[in-house]
C-alpha cells in the first residue's frame, strides 16, 4: 500500500539516470507535496533533505525497499515546506534557509538555526550573498507559560569536556517542563568546503566531520565517489573497512556505556570502561597507525593494510576484553542503584522514533529495526547476519541494553573477518570521468545511519551533502527530558551522545 | 561484583609512566611564561577546556587523559567545570564564528595568571577548516596561545608531553 503510492507518484515523475546506487527523480511542486503527505502518514521515512542554488533534494525510503532521492527545481527562491506536514523536515528547512536563503513556503519555524548571525554573510552557498543583518544574540526561544516556571540556560560552553551547544530548560522546581536545543555553535561550512575541492581533499574533510565517526564518514564519502563512478573496492578492502567500522563501533559503545554508569555516580564501570576503550584505541595506533583510524579508508579501497601479526594481535585484545567486558555488564545489571537512574529514565515513545527515522540505538531501544548494514546491505556487510537488537522501553537502560549488545555482535563480526582476510590489492585506481556522476551512500555509524550525497566530475567534488544521525536524533532529546528532573538531564544526554559537529556541518 | 573490588585492590595499576616533556613544548612555554608573573602553583594546574568547534576528535582523546592508563591527575593536572577555577583553558578547534564570543567570555571569566594551549592541528591554526566562511582560523586569531599541542588530533601521550611540560615551566620559576 504504502509502496503503491510513493510508486504513483514515481511513475508520473521524470527519472534522471545520474545516481547511484538509488533513483533520482525530477518532481513538480504538486507532487513535492504529495511526497510530504505520504511521510506525514507513515509510509515512508524522510532520509535527508538538503538544497543547492536551484534544486531542493530529498531521500526517502519506504519500508523493506530502496531509498530514492526526489528532486524540485528552484526558480523564484522558495519550495513548498515538507516540515509543514512532517516536523522532522523543520530543522533541514531552517539550516536551507540559513545557508542557501530559499524560503520553505509554508514551514512552520522560520527562525535562523545555524546561522548565528556572526558569519560575514548571510546564506553563504546562495546565489546571491548579503551582509548580515542579525544580532546574535537576538534569537527567540519557544514561549513557555504557566505558574512557577523558572528558565536555566546552559552552555554553549559546558561543563565538562564535551562540544558547544546550547540547552534552554523551563523546569517548574526540579521537573523538566521543555528543553529547547540551539545548536549551530561547530558549523564549519563543510558542504562549501566540499564543492570544488579535489576527490582526496574532499575525502580528507569527510574524515573530519565528526571526530568519534571518523571511520563511518570516510565509509561513506568512499562508497558514495564509488558508486558515482561505477567502481568497486577490491575485496580485501572492503573487509577492512567492515573491521575498521567495527573497531570504531566498539570503542565507543566501551566509552559511552562507561560514561553512562559515570554519570549515576557508578565510576567503577567507568574506569573500567575506559580501560577497554583504551586498549582498543591502542592496537588500532599500532595496526592502522592512526588511534581514531582517520583517514584509513580512501575512495577506491583503504590506505593501511594489515598483517596476519596484526590481525592475531587484533583478536588477542578481543579475546582480553570479552570475559572482562562481560563481567562489567553483570555489574551493570546487578547494580540496584545504577538501575534506579536508568530504568524508566529519558522515555522516547516508539511513535515518535518511527516518524523522525531514528537510527542506531536510539531508534532501536524504541522499536524501530532498523540497522543499515542489514536493511541497506553495503559490502562487507551484504550477506551476512548482523544482530542487530531491538529493544521496545525506549529508557536510558534500554539505550545501554542495545549497545552492549551492539559491541558483543561487532566482536564477533571481527572475530569472523579477521579469521580469514581475502588477499589481493588495497586499492581500485578510480577512472577519471568528466561528465558529472552522482552517488549516495548509507553506512551505519555507531550512533547510526548516516547519509552521504555528492557529485563528482573531472576528479572534483561538485558538491557534497552529510546528514549525521544525531539530525534526527537531537529533537527526540528534547522530548526525553520531558517530565525528568535537571539532574537527570546528563545521563540521558549521554545515553544519547548526540554528535554537535556531526549535526551542524 | 565482590570478586571485582577484591581483584581491584591487589591488581597492578594499569598506568603508563610519565612520558619526558617535548623540548620544543618547554621552549615555547619557557618565552610565554617569561613575561609573566611567574606564580608557583604546587606543582598543580587547572584546566578548563573549551571545544571552539572542534570535529570532536581532540575532545575523545582529552577524555582519555582522566582514563585509568594516563591517569593526568597524579600529575596534579586537574579538569573544572568553571574558567573561574582554572590556571589553563585548553582550546581545540578551527574557532567557529559562532564560537568567537563564548570563547572570548571564558577567557575573561579566566582569573589571572592564565595560560592558553592549543591543542589540535585546527586550534594551531594548520586545520582543514582554516579557509571556511565559517572560522576564524585559529586560536591565536582570538586569543593570545602560550602551547600549541600539534596532532590530529594529537595522541594522549603527546597531550601528556605538553602539558608536564607547562607545569615544569610553570612551578620552575
Amino acid at each position: 500500500m504504502a509502496d503503491d503510492a510513493l510508486t504513483e507518484i514515481l511513475d508520473l515523475a521524470k527519472a534522471l539516470d545520474v545516481l547511484a546506487p538509488w533513483p533520482r527523480f525530477e518532481v513538480d511542486s504538486n507532487a513535492w507535496t504529495q511526497i510530504g503527505h505520504l511521510l506525514k502518514a507513515g509510509d515512508a521515512d524522510m532520509l535527508a533533505l538538503w538544497c543547492e542554488p536551484h534544486a531542493v533534494h530529498l531521500a526517502l525510503r519506504a519500508p523493506a525497499s530502496d531509498a530514492c532521492v526526489v528532486s524540485l527545481a528552484i526558480s523564484d527562491g522558495s519550495f513548498p515546506s515538507i516540515g509543514q506536514f512532517h516536523p522532522p523536515a523543520i530543522r533541514l528547512e531552517r539550516t536551507i534557509h540559513d545557508l542557501y536563503g530559499i524560503v520553505a513556503k509554508g514551514c512552520p519555524d522560520r527562525r535562523p538555526w545555524l546561522d548565528h548571525g556572526a558569519w560575514e554573510l548571510q546564506a553563504p552557498l546562495g546565489t546571491r550573498p548579503s551582509a548580515p543583518v542579525r544580532d546574535p544574540a537576538d534569537y527567540a526561544f519557544l514561549p513557555v507559560r504557566g505558574q512557577g516556571l523558572h528558565q536555566v540556560p546552559v552552555g554553549p560552553v559546558h561543563a565538562g569536556t564535551i562540544e558547544p551547544g546550547h540547552f534552554r530548560f523551563t523546569a517548574n522546581g526540579e521537573m523538566v517542563a521543555r528543553v529547547e536545543e540551539r545548536l549551530g555553535y561547530t558549523h564549519k561550512g563543510i558542504d562549501a568546503l566540499m564543492a570544488g575541492s579535489d576527490i582526496d581533499h574532499a575525502a580528507r574533510i569527510a574524515a573530519r566531520i565528526s571526530g568519534d565517526s571518523t571511520v563511518a564518514y570516510s565509509f561513506a564519502f568512499a562508497h558514495a565517489v564509488e558508486s558515482a563512478l561505477g567502481v568497486e573496492a577490491p575485496a580485501r578492502a572492503q573487509v577492512l573497512r567492515g573491521v575498521m567500522a567495527e573497531l570504531e563501533r566498539i570503542a565507543n559503545h566501551f566509552g559511552d556505556i562507561g560514561a553512562i554508569c559515570n554519570d549515576a555516580a557508578f565510576a567503577l564501570a567507568h574506569a573500567h570502561c575506559g580501560i577497554f576503550r583504551e586498549r582498543v584505541l591502542a592496537v588500532c595506533d599500532r595496526v592502522f597507525g592512526h588511534r581514531l583510524m582517520m583517514g584509513c579508508i580512501v575512495p577506491g579501497g583503504v590506505a593501511a593494510d594489515i598483517s596476519a601479526e596484526n590481525a592475531a594481535e587484533i583478536v588477542a585484545v578481543l579475546d582480553d576484553l570479552t570475559p572482562r567486558f562481560a563481567e562489567i555488564v553483570k555489574l551493570y545489571d546487578d547494580t540496584p542503584s545504577l538501575q534506579d537512574r536508568t530504568c524508566n529514565t529519558g522515555i522516547v515513545g516508539k511513535e515518535l522514533v518511527r516518524r523522525w527515522a531514528a537510527g542506531g540505538y536510539v531508534g532501536r531501544a524504541s522499536g524501530r529495526d532498523f540497522d543499515a548494514r542489514r536493511d541497506i546491505g553495503y559490502p562487507p556487510y551484504a550477506g551476512m547476519s548482523v544482530d542487530a537488537p531491538v529493544l521496545e522501553r525506549g529508557d536510558v537502560d534500554a539505550r545501554v541494553w542495545v549497545r552492549i549488545r551492539e559491541a558483543e555482535a561487532s566482536m564477533k563480526l571481527l572475530r569472523g573477518w579477521l579469521a580469514a582476510i581475502p588477499a589481493g590489492p588495497l586499492q581500485t585506481a578510480l577512472p577519471a570521468v568528466r561528465e558529472p556522476r552522482e552517488g549516495c551512500a548509507m553506512i551505519e555509524a555507531f550512533r547510526g545511519d548516516i547519509w552521504f550525497w555528492l557529485r563528482v566530475a573531472d576528479g572534483r567534488v561538485e558538491r557534497a551533502h552529510a546528514r549525521d544521525a544525531s539530525v534526527f536524533q537531537w529533537p527526540l532529546l528534547e522530548a526525553a527530558i520531558e517530565d525528568n528532573i535537571i539532574a537527570d538531564f546528563p545521563i540521558c544526554n549521554k545515553s544519547f551522545n548526540c554528535s554537535y559537529a556531526g549535526h551542524d556541518l | 561484583m565482590r570478586t571485582l573490588l577484591l581483584r581491584s585492590l591487589f591488581a597492578r595499576p594499569v598506568t603508563i609512566g610519565a612520558p619526558s616533556p617535548e623540548d620544543a613544548a618547554l621552549a615555547e612555554v619557557g618565552a610565554a611564561l617569561e613575561a609573566q608573573a611567574r606564580r608557583l602553583f604546587g606543582r598543580s594546574i587547572t584546566i578548563r577546556e573549551v571545544d571552539a568547534g572542534s570535529c570532536n576528535g581532540c575532545e575523545l582523546e582529552i577524555h582519555a587523559l582522566s582514563n585509568a592508563v594516563y591517569d593526568v591527575e597524579r600529575f596534579g593536572i586537574r579538569f573544572a567545570a568553571s574558567p573561574r577555577h582554572a590556571d589553563v583553558l585548553l582550546v581545540t578547534g578551527p574557532v567557529t564564528k559562532n564560537m568567537k564570543v563564548a570563547l572570548e567570555r571564558t577567557y575573561a571569566a579566566t582569573p589571572n595568571p592564565k595560560w592558553v594551549v592549543a591543542v589540535g592541528d585546527c586550534a594551531c591554526g594548520c586545520g582543514i577548516f582554516a579557509e571556511s566562511y565559517a572560522t576564524v582560523g585559529s586560536v591565536e586569531a582570538v586569543l593570545p596561545v602560550d602551547l600549541h599541542i600539534k596532532g590530529c588530533p594529537p595522541r594522549p601521550i603527546e597531550l601528556l608531553r605538553g602539558l608536564l611540560a607547562l607545569l615544569k615551566s610553570a612551578t620552575s620559576g
